[in-house]
């Protein structure tokens, strides 16, 4: 790749894309150019745009809704569906026809991703579409965006970088890595989000972090999308004089997000209204949404004000007299965005569990407590050993310390636009830390909070090319098959099950996980199912290691994965015995591969996808 | 000259009488019917050029059309002006226009990169310097002499840098500035 002249980064956001590039012929060490693409789409019907995010909504209109030639692009006369702006527009009057979220079904292992159930509210007529489609989708639309602006570097050449969540488990990553294959991204990379937004942030410092960061030091990336919450800690440490990043935890899936901050405070103006006798419909609740989220950003960083007026205009033309006047105060939106969603807890504090998901659950897995902090003590607590393995931590965390202790925080997202709430956050953790007589967390300043993760991915396909520090992860979880033990099953419940660990913790990108003594027996022929699990805590399981019992906190179930044997040169229903092999490909995703005994083959042991 | 059709037979019947009458009557006139006649002239050519007309252009609805769509979709700017204003209170109005505000603020920033044309605080003393340019900066009142002209400025002006309107489709109706929404 190295005829690539640009890198180029992708950031696939629950609620937005952006495309973000650096001119690798114009960039040298740290003097890097790099620069947000503009991205065509229709922003109202017939009427094309170039705008810096593509906000990620797909409708899938009427044959009759529109008019011939209203759904042109540069690159195409027209298609059956519209993503972007108009989407998320005409999505707002027909909801019955918007895509939204898809990111968040791709990764929701309750439904078959590539099945066509959305939008999940769709009447029958409407011929729904795939979270998997949907993805393919918005990245065909960027690459065609890129190309129109680059016909002389097509993006196909390029070095490509698509970020995803640092909790996407293996199916989600596999998923994404075959959408971008589909969407004729041939060799992208994939890259953890907050990872990303740290990579920005050393980029944007021209070279001065190493300055603001020093050995020893654990970044935590705090990282708050529209959609998702995502955390992530990474060590600086100390290799052949030269500083090094680690990244050692990812946090869990958190479906939590700022949109639901801006929802829940146009609920209560909505509820200030009802009381008045004024009812909203679902398009001015959306406008009320909107309203709010300005709100809340005037009020958070300016205690002065008591209250901002919040509009909503009618649809009828009678626009005077169909507006709806109310107003949001300080004291509401301190106490529902600061104290509901970043609330003062202590570190002992855990977040309301959630029952475990039922296997064909239909909606989103949502978050059920809405409290960030809570979410962050209780991803802070589980991983207090995170560093306990790294050269020169040992002596790291004080003696009895409860849960692990950052000593520096850097922010992602565009809640944090609101001052108050990334100062709550850094006020909650460090008296976490006081409390356990460690020194205050600082602060990493000068982050771009929108577009942080658009740009370190492009600035990451630049450093891996060689120039600039980079980020050594592996895989944040160890990884192990349900093997069902010999004892005997007792009636009415589920025959106990062993835990084989196939890929440790922490393997690093193209390399392949040792083979496990233990044989299963493969069905020729007949797909044969296993039990997924993954850890992200257990960082010292080695390949081979058999966990009798577990805690639920400690070791968690993915999606079943399934492998089948073809028959060629055997016998339908001939049982082969095979071993199971796990490496981690240069792309970031985790293979999964049966190997027969004595012979050369290999055999893709699929995360499983429902029929 | 434009190639015109040939008139119709009633409109012939009209000519031929003018000119009858203006041979009988006009010597000039008939010199020149005879020089028509005879073939030594096939067209009359005016008597004097005329100057050609002061440039003045047509500008095309299209853009005006569509910057008032833009206006009304993001900020109702056409609602607003359609509605009767006398029946409202002002705190009715005065929420309405917070929503026409906010909108059309929106569109100005994103399709109308605006900067004042001069850079001076309203009401500090200013000077034109001869051959100042007259379309950006206008003198008023006591307007009398030869610049350099002093004066205060009562307003800075604003210059459009730049505009980016979206691009339409090929048929795309602009007189369409919102459409009838009905609601199923």
């Amino acid at each position: 790749m190295s005829e690539s002249r640009y890198a180029v980064g992708v950031d696939l956001g629950t609620t937005h894309c952006a495309l973000s590039c650096v001119d690798l012929a114009s960039s040298e060490g740290e003097v890097v150019k790099l620069e947000i693409c503009p991205i065509p789409q229709l922003t109202a019907p017939g009427s094309v745009e170039e705008r810096p995010l593509l906000p990620s909504f797909l409708y899938l209109p009427h044959p009759d809704e529109l008019a011939p030639g209203d759904l042109i692009l540069p690159w195409v006369e027209g298609q059956a569906w519209a993503v972007g702006h108009l989407a998320r527009d005409k999505g707002a009057q027909t909801p019955i026809r918007l895509v939204s979220s898809a990111k968040s079904w791709l990764c929701h292992g309750g439904v078959d991703r590539r099945a066509a159930i959305l939008p999940t509210e769709a009447p029958q007529e409407i011929e729904r579409i795939s979270p998997f489609t949907t993805s393919v989708r918005y990245l065909e639309h960027l690459r065609r965006a890129w190309n129109q602006l680059h016909p002389e570097d097509p993006l196909e050449q390029q070095e490509l970088t698509i970020t995803i969540p640092a909790s996407f488990d293996p199916a989600a990553r596999e998923l994404t890595a075959e959408a971008a294959e589909a969407a004729g991204y041939p060799h992208a990379t994939l890259l953890e989000e907050p990872q990303s937004a740290l990579y920005s942030w050393i980029q944007s410092t021209n070279g001065a972090w190493r300055d603001q960061v020093r050995v020893g030091d654990v970044i935590l990336v705090i990282d708050v999308g529209g959609g998702t919450t995502d955390l992530s800690l990474i060590a600086v440490v100390e290799q052949e004089g030269a500083l090094e990043l680690h990244r050692v935890a990812v946090g869990e899936h958190i479906l939590l997000g700022g949109d639901n901050m801006d929802l829940a405070l146009a609920h209560t103006v909505a509820q200030k209204l009802a009381g008045q006798g004024t009812r909203l419909d679902p398009w001015q609740i959306r406008a009320l949404t909107h309203g709010c989220r300005a709100a809340k950003e005037t009020l958070l960083s300016d205690p002065e004000q008591i209250s901002v007026p919040v509009v909503v205009p009618g649809r009828s033309s009678k626009l005077i007299g169909g507006t709806v006047r109310s107003e949001l105060t300080g004291e509401e939106v301190r106490a529902i965005a600061l104290d509901g969603f970043f609330p003062v807890v202590d570190a002992a504090a855990r977040p309301a569990s959630r029952a475990r998901a039922g296997l064909t659950q239909l909606g989103l897995p949502y978050a059920q407590d809405a409290a960030v902090t809570r979410h962050l003590a209780a991803f802070l607590g589980r991983q207090a050993e995170a560093t306990s393995d790294l050269e020169g931590f040992a002596r790291y965390l004080p003696e009895g310390a409860s849960f692990l202790h950052p000593t520096a925080v850097l922010f992602n997202g565009g809640v944090f636009k609101a001052q108050p709430l990334a100062e709550r956050v850094m006020s909650v953790l460090n008296d976490w830390l006081a409390a356990e007589q460690s020194p205050a967390a600082r602060l990493l300043e000068g982050a771009d909070l929108d577009l942080a993760v658009a740009k370190g991915a492009a600035y990451y396909g630049y450093v891996r090319g060689g120039s600039g520090v980079r980020i050594r992860g592996g895989t944040a979880q160890a990884y192990y098959v349900g093997v069902e033990s010999a004892m005997p099953a007792v009636p009415g419940m589920d025959p106990p099950v062993n835990a084989l660990c196939i890929a440790p913790f922490g393997m690093e990108e193209g390399s392949e996980a040792e083979l496990p003594p233990q044989e299963f027996g493969l069905i020729v022929g007949e797909p044969v199912r296993f039990r997924f699990f993954g850890s992200s805590v257990r960082r010292h399981d080695q390949v081979g290691t058999l966990l009798e019992f577990w805690d639920e906190e400690e070791v968690q179930e993915l999606e079943g994965i399934e492998a089948t044997l073809p028959a060629e040169g055997r016998a339908v229903g001939e049982v082969v015995p095979v071993r199971l092999s796990a490496a981690v490909t240069e792309t970031g995703t985790l293979r999964l591969e049966a190997l027969p005994r004595g012979g050369g083959e290999r055999w893709k042991v699929e995360f499983e996808v429902r029929s | 000259m434009t190639e015109q059709s040939p008139p119709s037979a009633l409109s012939r019947l009209g000519l031929a009488f003018r000119v009858f009458f203006r041979t009988l009557f006009d010597p000039e006139f008939a010199g020149s019917t005879l020089d028509l006649l005879s073939g030594r002239v096939t067209k009359i050519e005016s008597p004097q050029p005329k100057a050609p007309p002061p440039a003045l252009l047509e500008t095309s609805p299209d853009s005006a059309l569509q910057l008032l769509g833009l206006l009304q979709q993001e900020g109702r700017l056409v609602d607003f002006l359609q509605e009767d204003v006398v029946r409202y209170s002002d705190d009715e109005i005065g929420a309405a226009v917070r929503v026409v505000h906010e909108g059309c603020r929106k569109v100005l920033n994103e399709h109308i990169i605006l900067a004042p044309i001069r850079q001076e605080a309203e009401g500090a003393r200013v000077s034109l310097e001869p051959g100042f340019d007259a379309a950006a900066m206008r003198p008023t009142g006591n307007v009398v002499g030869e610049p350099p002209f002093t004066g205060t400025l009562a307003h800075r002006g604003w210059r459009a840098t730049e505009v980016r309107l979206p691009k339409l489709a090929q048929g795309h109706d602009v007189g369409v500035i919102t459409p009838a929404e009905i609601e199923l």
